[in-house]
C-alpha cells in the first residue's frame, strides 16, 4: 500500500469507477507537497474517498464542498485545494456554488465523479442522467433532458475545462495534475461508470477517444463537448487571474 | 437634572435624510452629549417616508421618546407627520422652496443649493445648516463638525451650509455640557470592530437587511479578506473553509438568510470547527416587513441545525455590548470548535450609538503541540481537541460532517459513535463550565424591587430608563446558550412580578425562561416593527 491511502475499510462496491479516480488523485499528488495538498469532498460515493486517502481533507456537507474549498483557499493561498464532488453533488445540490466558483475563477480543481445518478441513495437520476433514465423515483423513465457539463462550465467563465475518463487512469492523472497547477479555477468532468446501477463500462469504452487539446475557442470546445465519439482531455484553457490573485491584492491596497 | 433634546430630521428616500441625522448626532456629540439615533425607513430606493430620530442627553441613552424638540422637515410629508410630535410648534425647520407651512422656520434649501451650484440633494445641507444657528451655535464650531462630516464637496457644503445658516435665527442655546466626546458608531460597526478586535480575518457574507451594514463596513477595513458569497449557505460554509485553514472568519445576515446556514451550523457543531454568525433579526416571518424590528428569531437562532449540539448565543443591548460580545462570541468559538451566533435586531444593527468600546481576554484556543501522530479530534481529557490547520508537515488534518473516530474517518460501529458523542459532552462540560463565569446577566434599576421587568437586545435601552423612572429592576440577558440559570435564579431572587418586554408576537423570551422553570407574571409585546418608547414603557403597570 502506498503511503497516500488510508488502512480503512473501503466500501465502494467492487469494479466502482471511483477506485480508478482515486489512483488518479494519488498519482497526480504523488510529487507535491503532501502538507499543502486539502482535499473537499461533498456527500455521495466519490466522497467517501475523505476517508480512504491519507491527505488534509474536509467531508463537507451535500452540494457544499465547493464553498469550503473557496474558504480555504482564500484563507491560505499557499495550499493547493482540490474539491472532489459527484454529479448529484454539484450539479444538483449546489450547482450554484459551481456555477459563481466558475464565475469567479477561484484557483481549486473541481474534479466531478459523474456516474450519472444518486448511487448511494439507490439509483436517482441526477441532472447528467440522459433523458429516459430509469431511477427509483423515475420508473418510467426521467423526462428532463440533461445539462452537458463541459457546456455549462465554459458558458460559466471556467479557465480550465476538461474531461478524463476513470479506468483511463494515466490520462486523467495527467489532466488532474494540469487542473491542479492551473492558476484559476480548474473543472474536470470524469466519466464514471456505476457498475452497479449504471453500468456504462461497454459503451464508454467503445466511444471514449483522446484528445490533444486544450483549445482556446470557446465555441469549438462545446462543439466537442456534445460530440458522439466522446473526446477526453483538455477542452478548454484560458490564462486570466484568479479570483485569490485578484482579493490578495486588494487585500493589500 | 438629565438635559436631553429629541430632533427628528425625514424625508423622502433620496432627499439625505440619513446623512442630515448623521451630521446632527455630530453637532450634539462634540460638545459632549450622549446619543443615539433610531433609524426608520422603508425597503425602497426613492421615494416613501424616511426619518432619522437623534437623542441627544447628558446621560447615556438607547431609546427614542415620543415628544421632540425640533423637526427638520425636507419634504411635506415630513412636516405634517411629525408635526403633532413637537413640544412647541414653531420649532421647525422646513425646506421652504418645497412646500410652505404655517409654523417654524422656512429655509429657502432649494434656492441656496442652486445659487452656489450645488446638487439637488444638498438641500440637507443647507437645512442643517438652517438648524445650526436655531440651536445656537457658533459658525466656527459648526464649520469644524460640517468640515469633518462632508468628505466629498467639502467646500460647496460648508458654503450652503453657511448660507442657510445666516438666513436662519435662534431659537435656544445649546450648552456644551462635557469635554469628554464618544465616538458614536452603529451597531453593525460595533460588531465589526468587536470581531476585529478578536482577531477576524475574514468577513463572507450575502447582503441582507439589516447584517449588510457590517460587509459593507468591513469591505473598507484594510489587511483582512472580505467578499460577498453567492448566497448564505455558500457564505456560511466558506466561513467554515476559512476556519478549517486556520483563519477567524464570519458572517452576517437576518432570519431568512439565516434558515439557509442552519446546515453549516450543525456542521460546525459535527465538525468541529468555528462558525460564528451574526443575526440581525428584523420582522418576520419570512420576508416579513424588512426594514422594520422584532426579536422573533430567538428560538430559531437557539435550535437551529439538525442533531445534538450546543452553540454559544450571545444578544448584546446596545453598541459597547456589541462590540464586546462579538469579540467574546469569536474567542469562544475558537476555543471550544462550536458555532457562536450573536443574535441582534434591526434597531440595534442600525441605530447609532456614543460608544465606550473594551474587551480584554484571555480565552485561547488550544493548538496542537507538534508531538506525536495528529488526530483531529483526540479524546482529550477535557474533551477538547487540539487544533493544527492544512500546511502542516507534521499533521494530517480531517475535518468531517460524518461522526468519526479520533483521526478524523468516518465511523458507524456503535461504541466508536457515542465514545465521540462523550468526547463532545466533555467539552460542552468545560464550555459551560467557563461560560457560567462570563457576564450573562446584568441588572439595572432598583436592585431591591420586588417588580422586574425582562428585556434583551435593544430593548434594553427603554427598559433601563423605564426601570430608572419607575423605580423597579431590569434584568438582561445577554448570553443566551448555554442558558445563564444560575445568573438569571439569582437577578430575580425576592421578585414577585417579572414581566417581559419582547418586540414579538409570541414571547419567546418566555418561552425559553419556562423551559428552564421561570415562569413571567405578564408579557409585554410589541409586533408592529416599531421599537418601545419610554413614554409607553412608563404607563405599564
Amino acid at each position: 500500500m502506498d503511503n497516500l491511502t488510508l488502512k480503512t475499510t473501503n466500501t465502494w462496491c467492487p469494479g466502482c469507477g471511483n477506485f480508478f479516480i482515486f489512483n488518479a488523485l494519488k498519482k497526480a499528488i504523488a510529487k507535491k507537497k503532501k502538507e499543502n495538498i486539502v482535499l473537499v469532498t461533498g456527500i455521495g460515493c466519490h466522497a467517501k474517498m475523505a476517508d480512504y486517502i491519507n491527505i488534509n481533507s474536509f467531508y463537507g456537507l451535500h452540494g457544499r464542498a465547493i464553498p469550503v474549498a473557496q474558504g480555504i483557499k482564500a484563507g491560505n493561498n499557499n495550499l493547493s485545494v482540490i474539491c472532489s464532488s459527484g454529479d448529484g453533488d454539484s450539479f444538483n445540490e449546489g450547482i450554484s456554488h459551481l456555477i459563481h466558483a466558475a464565475k469567479r475563477n477561484n484557483n481549486i480543481t473541481v474534479i466531478i465523479h459523474d456516474n450519472h445518478n444518486f448511487a448511494l441513495t439507490v439509483k436517482q437520476f441526477t441532472s447528467t442522467s440522459p433523458k429516459g433514465f430509469k431511477g427509483s423515483s423515475t420508473p418510467y423513465g426521467s423526462i428532463e433532458d440533461p445539462i452537458n457539463p463541459i457546456e455549462l462550465m465554459i458558458a460559466s467563465g471556467a479557465t480550465f475545462v476538461a474531461r478524463g475518463y476513470a479506468p483511463k487512469v494515466d490520462h486523467l492523472a495527467d489532466i488532474i495534475d494540469k487542473a491542479i497547477e492551473h492558476n484559476g479555477f480548474s473543472f474536470v468532468q470524469v466519466l464514471q461508470p456505476c457498475v452497479t446501477w449504471f453500468n456504462t463500462y461497454q459503451d464508454y469504452n467503445k466511444r471514449v477517444t483522446e484528445y490533444y487539446g486544450p483549445s482556446n475557442d470557446k465555441s469549438k470546445a462545446i462543439e466537442l463537448a456534445y460530440e458522439e465519439k466522446l473526446p477526453i482531455g483538455v477542452f478548454y484553457k484560458k490564462n486570466k487571474p484568479s479570483f485569490e490573485d485578484l482579493l490578495l491584492d486588494k487585500n493589500a491596497k | 437634572m438629565q438635559k436631553e433634546y429629541s430632533i427628528i430630521v425625514g424625508g423622502a428616500a433620496g432627499l439625505g435624510s440619513k446623512k442630515a441625522g448623521n451630521i446632527i448626532a455630530q453637532l450634539f456629540s462634540n460638545l459632549g452629549y450622549n446619543i443615539y439615533v433610531y433609524e426608520d425607513y422603508q425597503s425602497l430606493i426613492k421615494g416613501g417616508h424616511n426619518f432619522s430620530l437623534i437623542r441627544a442627553s447628558s446621560k447615556p441613552v438607547a431609546a427614542i421618546r415620543e415628544r421632540v424638540d425640533f423637526v427638520l422637515a425636507l419634504d411635506e410629508p415630513t412636516a405634517k407627520l411629525h408635526f403633532n410630535q413637537l413640544k412647541d410648534k414653531n420649532s421647525i425647520v422646513y425646506n421652504a422652496d418645497k412646500f410652505s407651512f404655517k409654523y417654524g422656520i422656512p429655509v429657502l434649501a432649494g434656492q441656496i443649493t442652486k445659487e452656489y451650484g450645488g446638487i439637488d440633494i444638498m438641500q440637507n445641507t443647507a437645512l442643517v445648516g438652517a438648524f445650526a444657528k436655531v440651536i445656537g451655535l457658533d459658525w466656527a464650531y459648526a464649520k469644524k463638525v460640517f468640515k469633518k462630516e462632508f468628505s466629498v464637496s467639502t467646500e460647496l457644503n460648508i458654503n450652503i451650509a453657511q448660507s442657510a445658516y445666516k438666513s436662519s435665527k435662534t431659537l435656544i442655546s445649546i450648552p456644551k455640557i462635557s469635554n469628554k466626546i464618544y465616538p458614536i458608531l452603529s451597531g453593525n460597526q460595533a460588531i465589526a470592530m468587536g470581531a476585529l478586535a478578536a482577531g477576524l480575518e475574514a468577513y463572507v457574507a450575502y447582503p441582507m437587511t439589516p447584517a449588510t451594514g457590517i460587509l459593507n463596513y468591513l469591505s473598507l477595513v484594510d489587511n483582512i479578506t472580505v467578499f460577498q458569497s453567492e448566497n448564505e449557505i455558500a457564505a456560511a460554509n466558506t466561513v467554515m473553509g476559512f476556519s478549517f485553514a486556520g483563519k477567524r472568519a464570519m458572517t452576517g445576515t437576518s432570519g431568512g438568510g439565516f434558515a439557509l446556514m442552519n446546515e453549516a451550523i450543525a456542521l460546525s457543531g459535527q465538525s468541529e470547527t468555528p462558525l460564528v454568525i451574526v443575526d440581525g433579526q428584523r420582522m418576520g416571518p419570512s420576508t416579513g416587513v424588512p426594514t422594520y424590528n422584532s426579536q422573533s428569531d430567538l428560538l430559531h437562532v437557539l435550535s437551529a441545525g439538525p442533531g445534538d449540539f450546543e452553540r454559544f448565543v450571545v444578544a448584546p443591548g446596545d453598541a459597547n455590548e456589541a462590540f464586546y460580545y462579538s469579540a467574546l462570541a469569536i474567542d469562544i468559538a475558537w476555543k471550544y470548535q462550536l458555532p457562536s451566533i450573536i443574535i441582534t435586531d434591526k434597531d440595534l444593527c442600525e441605530g447609532t450609538y456614543s460608544c465606550d468600546l473594551e474587551y480584554k481576554s484571555s480565552i485561547k484556543s488550544k493548538l496542537w503541540n507538534g508531538k506525536g501522530e495528529y488526530l483531529r479530534y483526540q479524546n482529550t481529557k477535557d474533551g477538547v481537541s487540539p487544533m493544527a490547520f492544512p500546511g502542516n508537515v507534521k499533521a494530517v488534518v480531517k475535518g468531517t460532517s460524518y461522526e468519526h473516530d479520533e483521526f478524523g474517518v468516518s465511523v458507524e460501529d456503535s461504541k466508536k459513535i457515542k465514545e465521540m458523542q462523550d468526547k463532545r459532552s466533555k467539552k460542552y462540560r468545560e464550555f459551560h463550565k467557563e461560560v457560567s463565569k462570563l457576564k450573562g446577566v446584568n441588572v439595572y434599576g432598583n436592585k431591591k424591587s420586588k417588580t422586574a421587568v425582562i428585556a434583551w437586545g435593544s430593548v434594553k435601552g427603554s427598559a433601563i430608563e423605564m426601570a430608572e423612572k419607575l423605580n423597579i429592576k431590569l434584568i438582561q440577558p445577554v448570553i443566551l446558550s448555554p442558558f445563564p440559570k444560575k445568573q438569571i435564579l439569582k437577578a430575580i431572587n425576592g421578585v414577585d412580578k417579572l414581566i417581559l418586554l419582547e418586540l414579538s408576537n409570541s414571547g419567546q423570551m418566555a418561552k425559553l425562561l419556562s423551559c428552564n422553570g421561570i415562569n413571567v407574571t405578564k408579557k409585554v409585546l410589541k409586533y408592529d416593527g416599531r421599537p418601545f418608547t419610554i413614554d409607553q414603557l412608563i404607563k405599564i403597570k
